[in-house]
């Protein structure tokens, strides 16, 4: 049993508990502290995703309770990439952070690392009710962090963020209890075996709690009906906080995979391709909607939550043709869109802080101070978001455009993906040249009026600063040097999600395993 | 004693959903209380309804009372409670920051509540 693969809990929980007793100590150790653990976590997770690349799908049997009846952490190679991910998005998080914005409130950090171990755990469980403690784990610090620094917005939108995941956390506690008292166990890899052996005459419930497990994740992931909390959510937390959020979608967007692809999949009897009649309209819906927002949006920060949902429509759209090809093309997609949507948050904030009257709406202001690096790094992540050569984002989508076009809707997800695309390059170009081009003459202090007062001074940016968003920006390029790399290891992937016997068989042995063989006709 | 179960599940969720509806954070927060109530037992239920039986399999006992839910059961609770405190200073603090109860934090019909 290899033990690092528990390290991606492990690391955040112990450093979040000691940044919890240590919160009187000086902001510099905290902070180096914090650094050094996301740093390390970023290290581990790239160790595992290489192991993942190379070895088996790799089972962490918690307290040596043997499956179905323990707790297991499950390494497969899509939890190892979105660890990865988020570990790396959380790093450069943090790096920005400690320029001040951990200073708005005492717990930053120690929130900050628990974030990241309901992240984690969120990928790595194998278990549905240990999914919903890591769910919780990952919400009640996402309060936390969501509100730090408070203010008026930040309250008003996180009030309605804390009450709708508390209603949802509720009904994923309904649909856990419908497939446990059907099924009889709450292991995923389980779970898929029984629900083939499960009676004809439950399979009404059975579909009925999946579907209650969807419309969760739904929330989570920011689907069609209900994903009206994300634009003032994101818009109105601090730049940081929302960059690390980017990724929180996508764990709803992984679990969907996960739970829809092993449980509910092609072999999955009573309730075999429960998801296929819901998922394209919701996703093509959700699509539209944040398109319609990206257009609407009269502020920086608004239009990239926006742009995040577009992302997560574009995504489970994707992957709603439920077919191995267009899902490895997803893949590809998924960190392009998930580092690039963050790196735009940052982006946003670093306008903002130099926009002395308008910040972040798109009205025009004076110039910002260092009009060549914010402007560059600007159209790069606009470039990069918007899908335009040579970035990423172009071949990402081209890319998901070719392998959609011989499924079911491939003309209803051309138009939305390219329509979508087309809004979200209106809005980014007009959002830049107003803020770039269209400026107002720059006031000078005038000495009469202004004596003894201290002019407000914006901050220039050190490279210190910029480096996050210039990291993460930097991202997508590499992605498009290795794209072929990537689309092969994306391939693999989708090639275990869409075949689950590899898991099933990692979790419970070969015998258990042999019943989905024997369904699936083998290998 | 099932139909009592269901039923008490089903009116405390019922009240509950009627109660998130409402405008103002204190009925939300006893609404969001009497939902997690009616999904813990609920829950609970999940593991059939028994009366005297043990949780462990014996040879001669074939009937048992699973106690894999009533473990879950605890976890809930303790997370929702967590939760459900957790809002309630939430609301505390949109009272005091925003001056109302409403849960959009603007006073509807011009009126504003609580301090000014």
């Amino acid at each position: 049993m290899n033990h690092l693969v528990a390290a991606p809990l492990l690391l955040p929980l112990l450093i979040g508990a000691w940044l919890v007793l240590g919160v009187d100590r000086p902001m510099a150790q905290l902070r180096a502290l914090s650094l050094a653990g996301c740093l390390a976590l970023t290290l581990i997770t790239g160790v595992l995703l290489f192991q993942s690349i190379t070895g088996p799908v790799q089972v962490y049997v918690l307290g040596n309770w043997s499956p179905p009846f323990g707790i297991v952490l499950v390494l497969d190679r899509l939890s190892a990439m979105m660890v990865f991910m988020t570990a790396l998005l959380g790093f450069f998080s943090l790096v920005y952070a400690v320029h001040g914005t951990d200073l708005a409130g005492k717990n930053f950090h120690a929130l900050f690392q628990f974030q990241l171990l309901g992240i984690n755990g969120a990928f790595l469980t194998g278990d549905i009710f240990n999914l919903f403690v890591f769910f919780e784990i990952m919400l009640l610090a996402s309060y936390g962090l969501m509100l730090h620094g408070g203010g008026g917005p930040r309250i008003r939108a996180g009030m309605h963020y804390a009450l709708l995941n508390l209603v949802g956390s509720s009904i994923f506690l309904v649909g856990v209890g419908i497939l446990y008292s059907l099924l009889g166990t709450l292991n995923m890899a389980d779970l898929s075996v029984r629900i083939i052996q499960a009676p004809e005459d439950s399979a009404a419930l059975i579909r009925a709690g999946g579907l209650v497990l969807f419309a969760v994740f739904a929330l989570k992931a920011a689907l069609l009906p209900v994903y009206f909390w994300l634009p003032a959510a994101y818009g109105s937390t601090s730049a940081p906080v929302a960059a690390l959020f980017a990724v929180m979608t996508k764990v709803g967007v992984y679990v969907i995979f996960r739970v829809f692809f092993l449980i509910f999949g092609d072999h999955g009897g009573a309730g075999a391709n429960l998801l296929a009649p819901w998922l394209l309209p919701a996703a093509l819906f959700t699509l539209a909607a944040g398109a319609a927002g990206v257009l609407s949006a009269r502020d920086l920060r608004r239009i990239t939550a926006c742009l995040v949902i577009v992302s997560v429509g574009t995504l489970l759209a994707v992957a709603g043709t439920f077919e191995q090809d267009t899902i490895a093309a997803a893949i590809v997609y998924l960190p392009h869109t998930t580092f690039m949507t963050g790196g735009m948050f940052l982006v946003a904030d670093m306008i903002a802080q130099q926009r002395p009257d308008a910040g972040g709406k798109l009205v025009p202001d004076q110039p910002v101070q260092q009009q060549t690096l914010l402007g560059l790094l600007f159209m790069g992540t606009a470039v990069a978001i918007a899908g335009l050569p040579p970035l990423s984002g172009f071949f990402a989508k081209m890319m998901m455009l070719m392998h959609v076009q011989d499924s079911a809707g491939s003309v209803w997800i051309w138009t939305f993906i390219l329509f979508s695309g087309f809004f979200g390059l209106i809005a980014l170009g007009r959002a830049g040249s107003i803020i770039f081009w269209k400026t107002l003459p720059v006031k000078h202090a005038d000495p009469i009026k202004d004596a003894g007062t201290q002019p407000d001074r914006l901050p220039v940016f050190g490279p210190v600063y910029v480096l996050p968003a210039a990291a993460l920006l930097v991202i997508s390029p590499l992605l498009v040097i290795f794209g072929q790399p990537m689309a092969q290891f994306a391939d693999t992937v989708a090639a275990q999600l869409v075949e689950p016997v590899l898991y099933i068989e990692a979790v419970l042995g070969h015998e258990r395993a042999a019943l989905l063989f024997a369904q699936t006709g083998g290998l | 004693m099932e139909i009592l179960v269901a039923a008490s599940v089903g009116a405390m969720v019922a009240c509950g959903v009627y109660l998130i509806l409402r405008a103002r954070t204190f009925p939300v927060v006893i609404g969001l209380t009497l939902i997690s109530f009616g999904v813990n037992i609920f829950l609970f239920a999940t593991g059939r309804l028994h009366t005297n039986l043990p949780a462990i399999i014996t040879p001669e006992q074939t009937l048992y009372a699973d106690p894999l839910p009533q473990a879950l059961v605890l976890t809930a609770i303790v997370i929702g409670f967590a939760m459900i405190a957790f809002v309630v200073v939430l609301a505390l603090r949109a009272n005091g920051d925003l001056h109302t109860d409403h849960v959009d934090g603007q006073p509807d019909d011009g009126r504003q509540k609580g301090g000014s």
